[in-house]
Protein backbone atom coordinates (compact mmCIF):
# COMPACT_ATOMS: atom_id res chain seq x y z
CA UNK A 1 0.00 0.00 0.00
CA UNK A 2 1.33 3.08 -0.99
CA UNK A 3 -1.33 5.31 -0.37
CA UNK A 4 -0.42 7.96 2.65
CA UNK A 5 -3.17 10.23 2.22
CA UNK A 6 -7.18 8.77 2.40
CA UNK A 7 -9.79 10.87 2.04
CA UNK A 8 -13.19 8.83 1.86
CA UNK A 9 -16.51 11.15 1.71
CA UNK A 10 -15.80 13.81 3.60
CA UNK A 11 -17.91 16.37 4.56
CA UNK A 12 -18.72 19.73 6.72
CA UNK A 13 -20.99 22.40 6.85
CA UNK A 14 -20.72 26.06 8.58
CA UNK A 15 -24.16 27.89 9.82
CA UNK A 16 -26.22 25.17 7.09
CA UNK A 17 -24.16 25.64 4.30
CA UNK A 18 -21.67 22.61 2.92
CA UNK A 19 -18.26 23.87 2.61
CA UNK A 20 -16.86 20.65 1.81
CA UNK A 21 -19.10 17.92 0.44
CA UNK A 22 -18.29 14.86 -0.09
CA UNK A 23 -15.04 14.88 -0.65
CA UNK A 24 -12.97 11.32 -1.56
CA UNK A 25 -9.39 11.29 -2.84
CA UNK A 26 -6.04 8.34 -2.53
CA UNK A 27 -2.73 10.14 -2.77
CA UNK A 28 0.12 8.13 -3.28
CA UNK A 29 4.03 8.38 -1.50
CA UNK A 30 6.12 10.64 -3.53
CA UNK A 31 3.15 12.44 -5.36
CA UNK A 32 2.66 16.10 -6.27
CA UNK A 33 -0.89 16.53 -5.99
CA UNK A 34 -3.22 19.72 -6.21
CA UNK A 35 -6.30 21.04 -4.52
CA UNK A 36 -7.86 23.65 -7.52
CA UNK A 37 -11.05 25.88 -7.40
CA UNK A 38 -12.39 29.39 -7.03
CA UNK A 39 -12.10 31.09 -3.52
CA UNK A 40 -14.39 29.79 -1.32
CA UNK A 41 -14.07 26.15 -3.13
CA UNK A 42 -12.92 24.68 0.35
CA UNK A 43 -9.62 24.24 -0.26
CA UNK A 44 -8.18 25.62 3.09
CA UNK A 45 -11.31 23.86 5.14
CA UNK A 46 -10.37 20.57 3.74
CA UNK A 47 -6.34 20.99 4.55
CA UNK A 48 -7.75 21.71 8.33
CA UNK A 49 -9.87 18.91 8.01
CA UNK A 50 -6.89 16.79 7.15
CA UNK A 51 -4.57 18.21 9.87
CA UNK A 52 -7.29 17.45 12.40
CA UNK A 53 -7.82 21.51 13.27
CA UNK A 54 -11.30 20.69 12.83
CA UNK A 55 -13.63 17.79 12.92
CA UNK A 56 -15.49 16.23 9.92
CA UNK A 57 -19.31 16.18 10.13
CA UNK A 58 -18.59 12.92 8.16
CA UNK A 59 -16.21 11.14 6.33
CA UNK A 60 -13.05 8.94 6.95
CA UNK A 61 -9.78 10.79 6.65
CA UNK A 62 -6.47 9.15 7.32
CA UNK A 63 -3.03 10.12 6.96
CA UNK A 64 0.00 7.17 7.52
CA UNK A 65 -2.15 5.30 8.58
CA UNK A 66 -3.28 7.38 11.48
CA UNK A 67 -7.25 7.72 11.88
CA UNK A 68 -7.72 11.97 11.96
CA UNK A 69 -9.34 13.25 13.83
CA UNK A 70 -8.42 10.99 16.54
CA UNK A 71 -4.55 10.34 15.84
CA UNK A 72 -4.16 13.78 14.42
CA UNK A 73 -1.23 14.62 16.56
CA UNK A 74 0.70 11.32 15.43
CA UNK A 75 -0.26 11.74 12.32
CA UNK A 76 1.17 15.81 12.46
CA UNK A 77 4.46 14.75 13.69
CA UNK A 78 5.22 13.39 10.21
CA UNK A 79 3.41 16.06 7.91
CA UNK A 80 5.06 19.92 7.60
CA UNK A 81 2.41 22.77 6.84
CA UNK A 82 3.43 25.99 4.20
CA UNK A 83 -0.06 28.28 5.42
CA UNK A 84 -1.20 30.81 3.21
CA UNK A 85 -1.12 33.74 5.70
CA UNK A 86 2.57 34.42 6.98
CA UNK A 87 3.00 33.24 10.49
CA UNK A 88 6.37 33.51 11.78
CA UNK A 89 7.74 34.91 14.24
CA UNK A 90 8.24 38.62 13.99
CA UNK A 91 10.71 38.83 16.75
CA UNK A 92 12.81 36.45 16.01
CA UNK A 93 15.77 35.99 13.61
CA UNK A 94 15.85 33.41 10.88
CA UNK A 95 17.66 30.61 12.71
CA UNK A 96 15.44 31.51 16.24
CA UNK A 97 12.70 30.70 13.90
CA UNK A 98 13.29 27.33 12.70
CA UNK A 99 15.11 26.79 16.05
CA UNK A 100 12.05 27.29 18.14
CA UNK A 101 9.53 25.43 15.70
CA UNK A 102 11.33 22.38 15.90
CA UNK A 103 10.96 22.14 19.47
CA UNK A 104 6.97 21.56 19.43
CA UNK A 105 8.07 18.55 16.92
CA UNK A 106 9.81 17.34 20.49
CA UNK A 107 13.51 17.98 18.89
CA UNK A 108 16.36 18.28 21.00
CA UNK A 109 17.96 21.86 20.30
CA UNK A 110 21.40 20.07 18.98
CA UNK A 111 19.18 18.00 16.69
CA UNK A 112 17.04 20.94 15.08
CA UNK A 113 20.90 23.56 15.40
CA UNK A 114 22.13 20.43 13.19
CA UNK A 115 19.66 20.65 10.87
CA UNK A 116 19.38 24.24 10.39
CA UNK A 117 22.16 24.72 7.74
CA UNK A 118 20.97 22.13 5.41
CA UNK A 119 17.36 24.39 5.98
CA UNK A 120 18.89 27.63 5.31
CA UNK A 121 20.87 26.32 2.35
CA UNK A 122 17.81 24.89 0.89
CA UNK A 123 15.99 27.86 1.29
CA UNK A 124 18.81 30.31 -0.15
CA UNK A 125 18.62 31.53 3.16
CA UNK A 126 22.16 31.17 4.35
CA UNK A 127 23.56 34.77 4.87
CA UNK A 128 20.34 35.81 6.36
CA UNK A 129 20.72 33.53 9.54
CA UNK A 130 20.36 36.36 11.71
CA UNK A 131 18.15 38.46 10.19
CA UNK A 132 15.22 39.75 12.02
CA UNK A 133 12.20 38.26 9.83
CA UNK A 134 10.44 41.95 9.43
CA UNK A 135 13.54 42.60 7.33
CA UNK A 136 13.18 39.92 4.93
CA UNK A 137 11.56 40.78 1.67
CA UNK A 138 7.77 38.44 0.79
CA UNK A 139 9.94 35.95 -1.17
CA UNK A 140 12.32 35.00 1.88
CA UNK A 141 9.74 34.98 4.61
CA UNK A 142 7.87 31.73 2.00
CA UNK A 143 11.22 30.30 1.47
CA UNK A 144 11.99 30.59 5.29
CA UNK A 145 8.20 29.15 5.99
CA UNK A 146 9.13 26.47 3.83
CA UNK A 147 12.26 25.64 5.45
CA UNK A 148 10.30 26.03 9.42
CA UNK A 149 7.96 23.34 7.21
CA UNK A 150 11.00 21.13 6.84
CA UNK A 151 12.33 21.20 10.37
CA UNK A 152 11.26 17.76 11.70
CA UNK A 153 11.54 16.13 8.24
CA UNK A 154 8.36 15.29 7.14
CA UNK A 155 6.31 12.85 5.29
CA UNK A 156 4.28 14.43 3.93
CA UNK A 157 4.14 18.43 3.28
CA UNK A 158 0.98 20.22 2.84
CA UNK A 159 0.62 23.96 0.51
CA UNK A 160 -1.71 26.15 0.71
CA UNK A 161 -1.36 28.64 -1.56
CA UNK A 162 2.44 28.66 -1.27
CA UNK A 163 3.52 31.49 -4.30
CA UNK A 164 0.88 34.11 -3.61
CA UNK A 165 1.93 37.15 -3.43
CA UNK A 166 5.37 36.22 -4.90
CA UNK A 167 6.84 37.80 -7.61
CA UNK A 168 8.01 35.33 -11.14
CA UNK A 169 11.46 35.57 -9.89
CA UNK A 170 10.51 34.32 -6.15
CA UNK A 171 7.76 31.93 -7.76
CA UNK A 172 9.79 29.94 -9.83
CA UNK A 173 12.67 29.37 -6.82
CA UNK A 174 9.60 28.22 -4.62
CA UNK A 175 8.64 25.70 -7.80
CA UNK A 176 12.48 24.58 -7.80
CA UNK A 177 12.63 23.73 -4.40
CA UNK A 178 9.07 22.07 -4.80
CA UNK A 179 10.12 19.81 -7.66
CA UNK A 180 13.76 18.99 -5.29
CA UNK A 181 11.23 18.07 -2.53
CA UNK A 182 8.80 15.51 -4.51
CA UNK A 183 12.14 14.23 -5.84
CA UNK A 184 13.13 12.72 -2.67
CA UNK A 185 10.01 10.79 -2.08
CA UNK A 186 7.98 13.73 -0.45
CA UNK A 187 4.28 13.91 -0.64
CA UNK A 188 3.23 17.31 -1.36
CA UNK A 189 -0.84 18.45 -1.13
CA UNK A 190 -0.77 21.81 -2.68
CA UNK A 191 -3.62 24.36 -3.27
CA UNK A 192 -3.61 26.77 -5.64
CA UNK A 193 -5.63 29.00 -8.08
CA UNK A 194 -2.63 29.84 -10.70
CA UNK A 195 -3.10 27.14 -13.12
CA UNK A 196 0.15 27.46 -14.60
CA UNK A 197 1.89 26.12 -10.74
CA UNK A 198 -0.73 23.60 -10.98
CA UNK A 199 0.17 22.46 -14.40
CA UNK A 200 3.53 22.95 -14.15
CA UNK A 201 3.96 20.88 -9.89
CA UNK A 202 1.20 18.92 -9.72
CA UNK A 203 1.29 14.68 -10.69
CA UNK A 204 -2.50 14.68 -10.24
CA UNK A 205 -4.78 17.35 -9.01
CA UNK A 206 -8.42 18.04 -8.16
CA UNK A 207 -10.81 20.54 -9.22
CA UNK A 208 -12.97 21.79 -6.38
CA UNK A 209 -16.13 24.07 -6.62
CA UNK A 210 -18.76 24.53 -4.02
CA UNK A 211 -16.99 21.75 -1.69
CA UNK A 212 -17.21 19.10 -4.17
CA UNK A 213 -14.79 17.26 -6.22
CA UNK A 214 -16.38 18.12 -10.09
CA UNK A 215 -12.88 16.67 -11.60
CA UNK A 216 -9.52 14.79 -10.95
CA UNK A 217 -6.65 13.19 -13.20
CA UNK A 218 -3.21 14.59 -14.37
CA UNK A 219 -2.76 17.68 -15.76
CA UNK A 220 -2.54 16.69 -19.58
CA UNK A 221 -5.36 14.36 -18.98
CA UNK A 222 -7.99 16.93 -17.26
CA UNK A 223 -6.93 19.19 -20.15
CA UNK A 224 -7.68 16.35 -23.00
CA UNK A 225 -10.60 14.59 -21.40
CA UNK A 226 -12.33 18.31 -20.82
CA UNK A 227 -11.44 20.29 -23.35
CA UNK A 228 -10.64 20.64 -26.83
CA UNK A 229 -7.00 20.56 -27.74
CA UNK A 230 -6.14 24.05 -29.47
CA UNK A 231 -7.58 27.65 -28.32
CA UNK A 232 -7.94 31.04 -30.46
CA UNK A 233 -9.11 33.51 -28.77
CA UNK A 234 -10.42 36.71 -30.52
CA UNK A 235 -10.09 40.17 -29.82
CA UNK A 236 -10.56 43.46 -31.19
CA UNK A 237 -13.25 46.01 -31.93
CA UNK A 238 -16.54 44.30 -33.04
CA UNK A 239 -15.27 40.80 -31.59
CA UNK A 240 -19.41 40.48 -30.22
CA UNK A 241 -20.75 41.07 -33.38
CA UNK A 242 -17.78 38.83 -35.08
CA UNK A 243 -18.66 36.14 -32.65
CA UNK A 244 -22.48 36.21 -32.78
CA UNK A 245 -22.62 35.62 -36.78
CA UNK A 246 -19.05 33.53 -37.28
CA UNK A 247 -17.73 31.83 -34.46
CA UNK A 248 -20.02 28.93 -34.22
CA UNK A 249 -18.83 27.70 -37.89
CA UNK A 250 -15.36 27.41 -36.97
CA UNK A 251 -15.51 26.59 -33.65
CA UNK A 252 -16.67 23.49 -31.68
CA UNK A 253 -17.19 25.76 -28.52
CA UNK A 254 -17.00 29.57 -27.62
CA UNK A 255 -17.58 31.99 -24.79
CA UNK A 256 -17.22 35.75 -25.22
CA UNK A 257 -15.96 36.85 -22.09
CA UNK A 258 -15.80 40.79 -22.22
CA UNK A 259 -13.36 41.53 -25.23
CA UNK A 260 -12.35 38.33 -26.06
CA UNK A 261 -13.96 35.66 -28.00
CA UNK A 262 -12.45 32.30 -26.33
CA UNK A 263 -12.90 29.98 -29.22
CA UNK A 264 -12.18 25.97 -28.59
CA UNK A 265 -11.27 23.92 -31.68
CA UNK A 266 -9.38 20.60 -32.82
CA UNK A 267 -8.33 22.25 -35.53
CA UNK A 268 -7.55 26.26 -35.37
CA UNK A 269 -6.77 26.35 -40.06
CA UNK A 270 -9.86 27.17 -40.80
CA UNK A 271 -10.42 29.38 -38.17
CA UNK A 272 -7.28 30.96 -38.88
CA UNK A 273 -7.54 31.56 -42.84
CA UNK A 274 -10.90 33.18 -41.74
CA UNK A 275 -9.21 35.54 -39.71
CA UNK A 276 -7.10 36.37 -42.46
CA UNK A 277 -10.01 38.54 -43.55
CA UNK A 278 -10.96 40.36 -40.62
CA UNK A 279 -8.05 42.79 -40.47
CA UNK A 280 -9.87 44.62 -37.15
CA UNK A 281 -9.94 41.46 -35.00
CA UNK A 282 -6.42 40.34 -33.07
CA UNK A 283 -6.06 36.99 -32.18
CA UNK A 284 -3.79 34.50 -30.39
CA UNK A 285 -3.74 30.81 -31.23
CA UNK A 286 -2.51 28.34 -28.40
CA UNK A 287 -2.51 25.27 -26.85
CA UNK A 288 -5.44 24.50 -24.24
CA UNK A 289 -4.31 24.49 -20.80
CA UNK A 290 -6.00 24.17 -17.61
CA UNK A 291 -7.15 27.28 -17.31
CA UNK A 292 -9.50 26.41 -20.02
CA UNK A 293 -10.27 23.48 -18.20
CA UNK A 294 -10.86 25.11 -14.90
CA UNK A 295 -13.30 28.03 -16.83
CA UNK A 296 -15.21 25.66 -17.99
CA UNK A 297 -15.79 23.56 -14.84
CA UNK A 298 -15.93 26.69 -12.64
CA UNK A 299 -17.61 28.78 -14.95
CA UNK A 300 -16.73 32.80 -15.82
CA UNK A 301 -18.53 34.26 -12.89
CA UNK A 302 -16.63 36.28 -9.91
CA UNK A 303 -16.53 34.03 -6.48
CA UNK A 304 -16.70 36.19 -3.87
CA UNK B 1 -23.79 21.48 19.46
CA UNK B 2 -20.16 19.82 19.80
CA UNK B 3 -19.63 18.32 23.11
CA UNK B 4 -16.04 18.17 22.31
CA UNK B 5 -15.15 21.58 23.09
CA UNK B 6 -16.91 20.71 26.87
CA UNK B 7 -14.11 17.90 27.80
CA UNK B 8 -11.83 18.79 30.34
CA UNK B 9 -8.12 20.08 29.47
CA UNK B 10 -5.64 17.66 28.99
CA UNK B 11 -2.42 18.62 29.99
CA UNK B 12 0.67 17.61 29.17
CA UNK B 13 4.90 18.89 29.21
CA UNK B 14 4.33 19.81 25.57
CA UNK B 15 4.19 23.45 26.88
CA UNK B 16 7.43 23.57 27.67
CA UNK B 17 8.30 24.67 24.48
CA UNK B 18 5.81 27.07 23.89
CA UNK B 19 6.83 28.62 27.27
CA UNK B 20 10.70 28.99 26.29
CA UNK B 21 9.48 31.26 22.84
CA UNK B 22 7.25 33.49 24.83
CA UNK B 23 10.59 33.22 27.29
CA UNK B 24 12.93 33.82 23.64
CA UNK B 25 10.53 36.97 23.03
CA UNK B 26 11.28 38.40 26.44
CA UNK B 27 14.37 38.01 26.74
CA UNK B 28 14.76 40.28 23.93
CA UNK B 29 13.53 43.27 26.15
CA UNK B 30 13.74 41.78 29.31
CA UNK B 31 15.80 45.37 30.78
CA UNK B 32 12.53 47.00 29.79
CA UNK B 33 10.57 44.92 30.84
CA UNK B 34 12.15 44.40 34.47
CA UNK B 35 12.28 48.44 34.65
CA UNK B 36 8.53 48.51 34.24
CA UNK B 37 7.79 45.70 37.02
CA UNK B 38 10.16 47.82 39.51
CA UNK B 39 9.28 51.37 38.52
CA UNK B 40 5.39 50.85 39.03
CA UNK B 41 5.56 50.04 42.31
CA UNK B 42 8.37 52.18 43.73
CA UNK B 43 5.75 55.08 42.19
CA UNK B 44 3.16 53.83 43.71
CA UNK B 45 4.41 53.33 46.98
CA UNK B 46 6.70 56.31 46.99
CA UNK B 47 4.41 58.56 46.01
CA UNK B 48 0.93 57.48 48.32
CA UNK B 49 3.42 55.84 50.67
CA UNK B 50 4.88 59.42 52.09
CA UNK B 51 2.37 61.42 50.89
CA UNK B 52 -0.70 59.57 52.67
CA UNK B 53 1.58 57.82 54.68
CA UNK B 54 2.75 61.03 56.55
CA UNK B 55 -1.54 62.21 57.25
CA UNK B 56 -1.70 58.77 58.63
CA UNK B 57 0.30 57.69 60.52
CA UNK B 58 -0.30 53.94 61.07
CA UNK B 59 -2.90 51.27 59.35
CA UNK B 60 -4.25 47.94 60.23
CA UNK B 61 -1.52 47.94 63.09
CA UNK B 62 1.50 48.72 60.74
CA UNK B 63 2.99 51.76 58.80
CA UNK B 64 0.97 53.24 55.96
CA UNK B 65 3.75 52.42 53.78
CA UNK B 66 4.01 48.45 54.72
CA UNK B 67 0.33 48.48 54.16
CA UNK B 68 0.59 49.78 50.65
CA UNK B 69 3.15 47.82 49.85
CA UNK B 70 1.36 44.39 50.16
CA UNK B 71 -1.34 45.67 48.34
CA UNK B 72 0.87 47.28 45.41
CA UNK B 73 2.67 43.67 45.39
CA UNK B 74 -0.67 42.13 44.52
CA UNK B 75 -2.04 45.06 42.41
CA UNK B 76 1.26 45.12 40.47
CA UNK B 77 0.80 41.36 40.25
CA UNK B 78 -2.47 41.26 39.05
CA UNK B 79 -1.92 44.02 36.31
CA UNK B 80 1.40 41.93 35.12
CA UNK B 81 -0.41 38.52 34.60
CA UNK B 82 -3.94 40.50 33.03
CA UNK B 83 -1.86 42.48 30.77
CA UNK B 84 0.29 39.26 29.42
CA UNK B 85 -2.86 37.24 29.43
CA UNK B 86 -5.52 39.40 27.46
CA UNK B 87 -2.92 42.01 25.02
CA UNK B 88 0.05 39.74 24.54
CA UNK B 89 -2.36 36.52 24.58
CA UNK B 90 -4.51 38.26 21.87
CA UNK B 91 -1.60 39.33 19.93
CA UNK B 92 -0.27 35.90 19.60
CA UNK B 93 -3.32 34.15 18.81
CA UNK B 94 -4.87 36.93 16.21
CA UNK B 95 -2.35 39.66 15.07
CA UNK B 96 0.86 37.53 14.80
CA UNK B 97 -0.95 34.21 14.56
CA UNK B 98 1.32 32.46 16.32
CA UNK B 99 -1.24 30.22 18.02
CA UNK B 100 -2.32 29.22 13.99
CA UNK B 101 1.72 28.39 13.46
CA UNK B 102 1.94 26.12 16.66
CA UNK B 103 -1.40 24.44 16.15
CA UNK B 104 0.29 22.72 12.56
CA UNK B 105 2.63 20.80 14.99
CA UNK B 106 2.23 18.06 17.31
CA UNK B 107 1.17 20.67 20.05
CA UNK B 108 -2.77 21.12 20.43
CA UNK B 109 -4.86 23.88 21.48
CA UNK B 110 -5.11 22.48 25.24
CA UNK B 111 -1.17 23.12 25.63
CA UNK B 112 -0.76 26.49 24.17
CA UNK B 113 -3.87 27.88 26.67
CA UNK B 114 -1.79 25.88 29.10
CA UNK B 115 1.42 27.75 28.46
CA UNK B 116 -0.40 31.44 27.82
CA UNK B 117 -1.62 30.97 31.74
CA UNK B 118 1.85 29.59 32.78
CA UNK B 119 3.77 32.49 31.11
CA UNK B 120 1.74 35.01 32.49
CA UNK B 121 1.92 34.23 35.85
CA UNK B 122 5.61 34.10 35.06
CA UNK B 123 5.31 37.35 34.33
CA UNK B 124 3.34 37.88 37.63
CA UNK B 125 6.12 36.49 39.54
CA UNK B 126 8.80 38.45 38.05
CA UNK B 127 6.57 41.39 38.77
CA UNK B 128 5.86 40.33 42.57
CA UNK B 129 9.49 39.14 43.47
CA UNK B 130 10.44 42.97 42.08
CA UNK B 131 8.16 44.98 44.28
CA UNK B 132 9.56 42.63 47.00
CA UNK B 133 13.00 42.95 46.09
CA UNK B 134 11.90 47.21 46.73
CA UNK B 135 10.28 46.05 50.11
CA UNK B 136 13.21 44.52 51.24
CA UNK B 137 15.77 47.54 49.88
CA UNK B 138 13.30 50.09 51.30
CA UNK B 139 14.10 48.50 54.70
CA UNK B 140 10.06 47.44 55.47
CA UNK B 141 10.30 43.76 55.51
CA UNK B 142 12.74 41.65 56.12
CA UNK B 143 11.83 38.44 57.67
CA UNK B 144 12.07 34.97 55.66
CA UNK B 145 7.92 35.33 56.31
CA UNK B 146 8.15 37.49 53.54
CA UNK B 147 9.68 35.07 51.35
CA UNK B 148 6.18 33.21 50.85
CA UNK B 149 4.75 36.30 49.13
CA UNK B 150 6.46 34.37 46.46
CA UNK B 151 4.43 31.79 45.68
CA UNK B 152 1.42 33.74 46.18
CA UNK B 153 2.83 35.89 43.64
CA UNK B 154 2.84 32.69 41.38
CA UNK B 155 -0.85 31.88 42.65
CA UNK B 156 -2.07 34.82 41.77
CA UNK B 157 -0.70 35.19 38.23
CA UNK B 158 -2.26 32.21 37.13
CA UNK B 159 -5.84 32.87 38.76
CA UNK B 160 -5.33 36.53 36.91
CA UNK B 161 -4.26 34.69 33.60
CA UNK B 162 -7.03 32.38 33.52
CA UNK B 163 -9.81 34.71 34.33
CA UNK B 164 -8.38 36.80 31.74
CA UNK B 165 -7.58 34.28 28.95
CA UNK B 166 -11.48 34.43 29.00
CA UNK B 167 -11.66 38.14 27.66
CA UNK B 168 -8.69 37.30 25.10
CA UNK B 169 -11.33 34.04 23.90
CA UNK B 170 -14.34 36.39 23.66
CA UNK B 171 -12.33 39.75 22.19
CA UNK B 172 -13.36 40.66 18.61
CA UNK B 173 -10.37 43.77 19.15
CA UNK B 174 -7.94 45.01 21.40
CA UNK B 175 -10.80 47.94 22.49
CA UNK B 176 -12.78 44.82 24.06
CA UNK B 177 -9.83 44.66 26.81
CA UNK B 178 -11.22 48.35 28.27
CA UNK B 179 -14.24 47.01 29.58
CA UNK B 180 -12.50 44.60 31.43
CA UNK B 181 -9.39 46.89 32.97
CA UNK B 182 -12.51 49.36 33.44
CA UNK B 183 -14.85 47.12 35.37
CA UNK B 184 -13.34 44.28 36.54
CA UNK B 185 -9.81 45.30 37.60
CA UNK B 186 -10.01 48.91 38.59
CA UNK B 187 -13.00 47.84 40.78
CA UNK B 188 -10.68 45.09 42.06
CA UNK B 189 -8.00 47.72 43.06
CA UNK B 190 -10.51 49.55 45.17
CA UNK B 191 -12.59 46.82 46.93
CA UNK B 192 -9.70 44.45 47.72
CA UNK B 193 -7.95 46.51 50.04
CA UNK B 194 -4.71 47.53 48.05
CA UNK B 195 -5.01 51.43 49.61
CA UNK B 196 -7.02 50.52 52.67
CA UNK B 197 -8.69 48.27 54.75
CA UNK B 198 -11.98 46.15 53.24
CA UNK B 199 -13.68 46.89 56.87
CA UNK B 200 -13.34 50.76 55.95
CA UNK B 201 -16.02 49.74 53.09
CA UNK B 202 -19.98 49.95 53.61
CA UNK B 203 -21.54 46.51 54.39
CA UNK B 204 -22.64 45.60 51.04
CA UNK B 205 -19.52 45.99 49.49
CA UNK B 206 -17.31 44.34 52.34
CA UNK B 207 -19.36 41.12 51.26
CA UNK B 208 -18.59 41.75 47.86
CA UNK B 209 -14.88 42.38 48.21
CA UNK B 210 -15.06 38.11 49.76
CA UNK B 211 -15.77 37.12 46.07
CA UNK B 212 -13.06 38.44 44.78
CA UNK B 213 -9.68 37.08 44.13
CA UNK B 214 -7.36 39.99 44.72
CA UNK B 215 -9.13 40.53 48.43
CA UNK B 216 -7.84 37.24 49.52
CA UNK B 217 -4.36 37.48 48.00
CA UNK B 218 -3.99 40.74 49.91
CA UNK B 219 -5.31 38.95 53.15
CA UNK B 220 -1.85 36.50 52.48
CA UNK B 221 0.32 38.97 51.58
CA UNK B 222 -0.34 41.61 54.33
CA UNK B 223 0.54 39.21 56.99
CA UNK B 224 3.09 37.59 55.45
CA UNK B 225 4.99 41.35 54.96
CA UNK B 226 4.45 42.26 58.41
CA UNK B 227 6.20 38.82 60.16
CA UNK B 228 2.64 36.94 60.90
CA UNK B 229 1.27 33.86 59.91
CA UNK B 230 -1.96 34.43 57.88
CA UNK B 231 -5.34 33.99 59.13
CA UNK B 232 -8.05 31.37 57.20
CA UNK B 233 -5.20 30.61 54.60
CA UNK B 234 -6.68 27.51 53.64
CA UNK B 235 -9.53 29.68 52.55
CA UNK B 236 -7.61 31.93 51.03
CA UNK B 237 -5.57 29.53 48.47
CA UNK B 238 -8.96 27.34 48.06
CA UNK B 239 -10.48 30.39 46.34
CA UNK B 240 -7.61 31.51 44.37
CA UNK B 241 -7.44 27.72 43.13
CA UNK B 242 -11.11 28.11 42.30
CA UNK B 243 -10.64 30.95 40.20
CA UNK B 244 -8.04 29.37 38.40
CA UNK B 245 -9.03 26.30 37.91
CA UNK B 246 -12.61 27.71 36.89
CA UNK B 247 -10.84 30.53 34.45
CA UNK B 248 -8.75 28.06 32.56
CA UNK B 249 -11.80 25.58 31.69
CA UNK B 250 -13.98 28.67 31.12
CA UNK B 251 -11.11 29.72 29.01
CA UNK B 252 -10.24 26.31 27.48
CA UNK B 253 -14.09 25.93 26.10
CA UNK B 254 -14.43 29.29 24.68
CA UNK B 255 -11.17 29.05 23.03
CA UNK B 256 -12.19 25.73 21.23
CA UNK B 257 -15.07 26.90 19.90
CA UNK B 258 -13.89 30.05 18.38
CA UNK B 259 -10.62 28.28 16.85
CA UNK B 260 -12.86 25.77 15.22
CA UNK B 261 -14.27 28.18 13.04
Amino acid sequence: MNTVIAVENLQKSYAGSRVVDGVSLNIRRGECYGLLGPNGAGKTTTLRLMLGLIDPDAGNLSLLGHAVPRHAREARLRIGVVPQMDNLDPDFTVAENLLVYGRYFGLHDAEIEARIPHLLEFANLTSKRDAKVPTLSGGMKRRLTLARALVNDPDIIFLDEPTTGLDPQARHLIWQRLRELTAQGKTLLLTTHFMDEAERLCHRLAILDQGRMIAEDTPRGLISQHIEPQVVEVFGEGVSAWAQSHAAKYAQRFEVSGETAFCYVSDAQPLLEHLLGHAELRYLHRPANLEDVFIKLTGREMRE
Amino acid sequence: MNTQFYTLPRISLRFVPIWKRHFLVWRKVAITSILGHLADPVIYMLGLGYGLGSLLPEMGGTSYMLFLSAGTLCYSTMNSASFEALYSGFSRMHEQRTWEAILNTPVTLDDIVLSEILWAASKSLMAGVAVLLVIWLMGMSHTLLSLWVIPLALLLGLCFAAVGLIMTALAPSYDFFMYYFTLVITPMMVLCGVFFPVAQLPLVLQQVSQLLPLTHAVDMARPLLNNSVPQNAALHLAVLVAYTLAGFYVALVLFRRRLSK
